[in-house]
């Protein structure tokens, strides 16, 4: 069965890349989103099993989103995908509850590996 | 800024489109710019910088560089809608992807993506502005880097 994906980023050409990318690789992309707060609304709607998480967005950024999505589902698995380079920005979204981070820019190769690793054995 | 930083830059930006395209841009001398005669090309993506470093990173490039720059990554709308959203994304990824150097302190806004002839875009006057002409493929742009 297809896991159930959400993708949040602000760019639209992102949001495509990860859904054309990820639709190959047996997930559903169930919800999209520009921005934290609509994330969180369509995060209760879908309960996606999977979510990538931009950083830099206008009204709530990643960190904070992470955070609500993270109470509203403690065991949903988040990969970040951001443009932030710095390892400090990477230790802090993981110990906010993320469990991977991809490095902007990425190859679709780079995104198919970087998800398997989040997904361990399942 | 020093060589040294103008180098992250160079760097960044040549890595950007190797990774995304296979081919780097060639990449001008660099200059310094006078705030009212910057370059601007048909689509502009701007980078407000604040923390210890304050001013501004911002791309600009010839629509047909990002058509062609789309097409390169898979994305087969090349309305103008997608061309402002990719100049925003290249800024925001090359500002981005500069903590690695200038670290968390230098902290970057979201995008602000202005089309045509970007008057409104304003430079911190008291700085310089390094410009960074770029060419790939035969289409022209320029990264500008304005930082206190």
């Amino acid at each position: 069965m297809a896991l159930k994906l959400m993708i949040v980023d602000d760019s639209n050409i992102i949001r495509s890349k990860i859904n054309r990318t990820l639709s190959q690789h047996n997930m559903e992309v169930v919800a999209s989103a520009s921005n934290g707060e609509d994330a969180v609304k369509l995060f209760t709607t879908h309960k996606p099993d999977v979510v990538t998480m931009d950083l830099t967005m206008p009204r709530m950024d990643g960190l904070e989103c992470i955070r609500a999505l993270r109470k509203i589902n403690p065991g949903i698995r988040i990969l970040v995908v951001s443009a932030l380079a710095d390892k400090s920005t990477a230790i802090q979204a993981l110990k906010e509850g993320a469990q991977g981070f991809l490095c902007k820019p990425f190859s679709e190769a780079d995104l198919t590996e970087a998800i398997e690793e989040l997904l361990g054995d399942d | 800024m020093d060589e040294q930083q103008l180098r992250v830059f160079i760097d960044i930006v040549s890595q950007y489109f190797e990774k995304q395209t296979g081919k780097a841009p060639d990449v001008g001398s660099p200059y310094l710019g006078d705030a009212s005669s910057l370059p601007i090309y048909d689509f502009t993506g701007v980078i407000g910088i604040s923390g210890e470093r304050q001013g501004c990173v911002y791309v600009t490039a010839h629509r047909d560089l990002l058509r062609q720059l789309l097409l390169h990554v898979g994305e087969s709308d090349v309305s103008d809608n997608n061309l402002s959203d990719l100049v925003g994304e290249v800024a925001n990824t090359i500002s981005g992807n500069a903590r690695r150097y200038f670290g968390p302190d230098f902290m970057i806004s979201v995008p602000v993506v202005v089309s045509g002839n970007a008057r409104a875009i304003q430079v911190p006057r008291s700085v310089k502005a390094y410009i960074l002409p770029l060419r790939w493929h035969k289409f022209e742009a320029a990264l500008v880097v304005s930082l206190q």
